[in-house]
């Protein structure tokens, strides 16, 4: 088992019609340990879904290094995205959907399990447009667990939820990571859903994105699930951001 | 889903529409066009003698074969040129040209240069459909959303199940409006191979009748075909386009 190492040099758009040339990340370096959950928080446009796609080997286009975590035995890494759309396939049921993905070689015969642990049992035969949204994110959770990976990216995947879901779908991830562990890196720029999720956080400054704060969040279960202590520790993150300045 | 058409409104239009026929049949009172009833007589009795049914087959045989080989190469192409915009710019003077290429010149140049055989007629019928059936899949193609590209490409999907179950099922509501107007242009099309160069088939037939003007079988004929096809789009097409949308809300 190895650890993820990025070591980004710069990562830049060109300019596309009149749209200037623009600078995304630059000499953003940092190593997560295996199993480790990293939430990434930074300002929009920081560059934080441009490092996830980096991770996914979506966009091979930049300056630098990046080792994907591999867990022994399998010839490539395997990597979990859950989108910030859910990206389901409408036309494959929900078990469908996590079939086919998890039908691959790599072989995980998990579908069932997953769908046990995301309480998606009830709905395995539905189709994902006869879902909610909040149903759906669910989906895609399940689905980028399925595969059993090496790596879970995670973009801002509960955004636009009501609060009461959100929180619902984020213990739910917790519970699932918990059972499946492996090692995540979950963007959002809430920093409060950063810090009931996170071991740690990683924040970014404004474009081009690099590390402004790297700092480890020691919060047992309970605590997470206290508003007063999450402020609490929201503060004081946002008091040492400000030092550094 | 369509709204369910109420039949006896079909029907009615139907009867208006022989009873037309008949008062003009009345009035021009001529051996070119007989009454609806001597029609299906004539029909009757060409589908009793087995003759009628042999050639409708002989056609529909040759309607198949054509729609399959133009609706595979035109499938094939279309995705191309929809995903590969330097082969889309090469080929796309070739696709003007071979769109405003009159059906009749295709056909006169493959029996020309292949003979008067079957693999020439069914090879110009398809030369013939194919650039529409790329025109409208290249649509399709061209439109064809990103974001499940992505996901299939990061949760490894091979070559052969991202098309089946990424790139098909979006394309499925162009590939069914080729195939419906594909059949109605084929089959037209077919009739002219036939009557050009062929010693059997609904094309063949008709041009014995316009020898003898024997209009009560050419519209008998007609009909025929006319039943067919619409069987198809009843029994086939719509059957399948009810099964490819039932995932939709």
């Amino acid at each position: 088992m190895s650890d993820l190492v990025v070591n980004i040099g710069a990562k830049s758009f060109p300019a596309v019609d009149r749209a200037p040339a623009q600078q995304a990340l630059q000499d953003l370096a940092f190593s997560v340990s295996h199993g480790e959950f990293v939430c990434i928080t930074g300002p929009s446009g920081c560059g934080k879904t441009t490092l996830l796609n980096l991770l996914a080997g979506l966009d091979t286009d930049y300056q630098g290094e990046i080792r994907l975590p591999r867990v022994t035995g399998r010839t490539a890494p395997v990597v979990g995205y859950a989108f910030q759309a859910p990206r389901l396939l409408p036309w494959r049921t929900v078990q469908e959907n996590l079939q086919l993905v998890a039908d691959n070689p790599r072989g995980s015969d998990s579908v069932d399990e997953l769908l046990q642990l995301t309480g998606l049992q009830d709905f395995r035969h539905a189709y994902p447009q006869r879902l909610s949204t909040g149903m759906q994110r669910r989906v895609a959770l399940a689905r980028a667990f399925v595969v059993s990976p090496d790596l879970l990216l995670m973009d801002e995947p509960f955004v636009s939820l009501d609060e009461p879901t959100a929180v619902r779908l984020r213990l739910l991830l917790l519970e699932v990571w918990q059972a499946r562990p492996t090692t995540v890196i979950f963007v959002t720029h809430d920093l409060r859903e950063a810090i009931q999720l996170g071991g740690r956080i990683l924040q970014l400054t404004d474009t081009p994105g690099r590390i402004a704060l790297d700092v480890p969040v020691n919060l047992s279960s309970t605590e997470r699930a206290d508003p007063a202590v999450i402020e609490h520790h929201r503060l004081r993150l946002l008091e040492s951001a400000q030092a550094r300045h | 889903m369509r709204p369910r058409a109420n039949p006896w409104w079909q029907l009615a239009s139907i009867l208006l529409l022989l009873g037309l026929w008949q008062v003009a049949a009345g009035i021009a009172d001529s051996r070119v066009l007989p009454v609806p009833m001597e029609v299906f007589v004539v029909l009757g009795e060409g589908l009793a003698s087995g003759e009628l049914p042999y050639h409708l087959v002989v056609t529909l045989a040759r309607v198949a074969a054509s729609f399959v080989l133009a609706m595979s190469i035109g499938i094939a192409v279309g995705i191309a040129m929809g995903r590969l915009p330097a082969l889309d710019r090469f080929l796309d003077s070739w696709l003007v040209l071979f769109l405003n290429l009159p059906a009749l010149v295709t056909i006169i140049l493959c029996y020309v240069w292949f003979g008067l055989i079957e693999s020439a007629a069914v090879l110009a019928v398809a030369i013939n459909k194919i650039p529409n059936v790329v025109v409208t899949v290249r649509e399709g193609a061209r439109s064809l959303d990103k974001d499940l590209d992505e996901m299939a490409q990061v949760y490894r999907l091979n070559g052969p199940a991202r098309l089946r179950h990424v790139v098909l099922p979006q394309l499925a509501p162009y590939l069914l409006a080729s195939a419906r107007s594909g059949l109605a242009l084929i089959w037209k099309i077919v009739l002219v191979v036939e009557l050009l160069g062929r010693s059997d088939g609904v094309g063949f037939q008709l041009s014995l009748f316009f020898q003898m003007f024997d209009v009560a079988n050419i519209l008998a004929y007609a009909l025929a075909f006319i039943a067919i096809v619409q069987a198809i789009e009843w029994f086939a097409l719509r059957p399948l386009e009810r099964n490819l949308n039932r995932w939709r809300r």
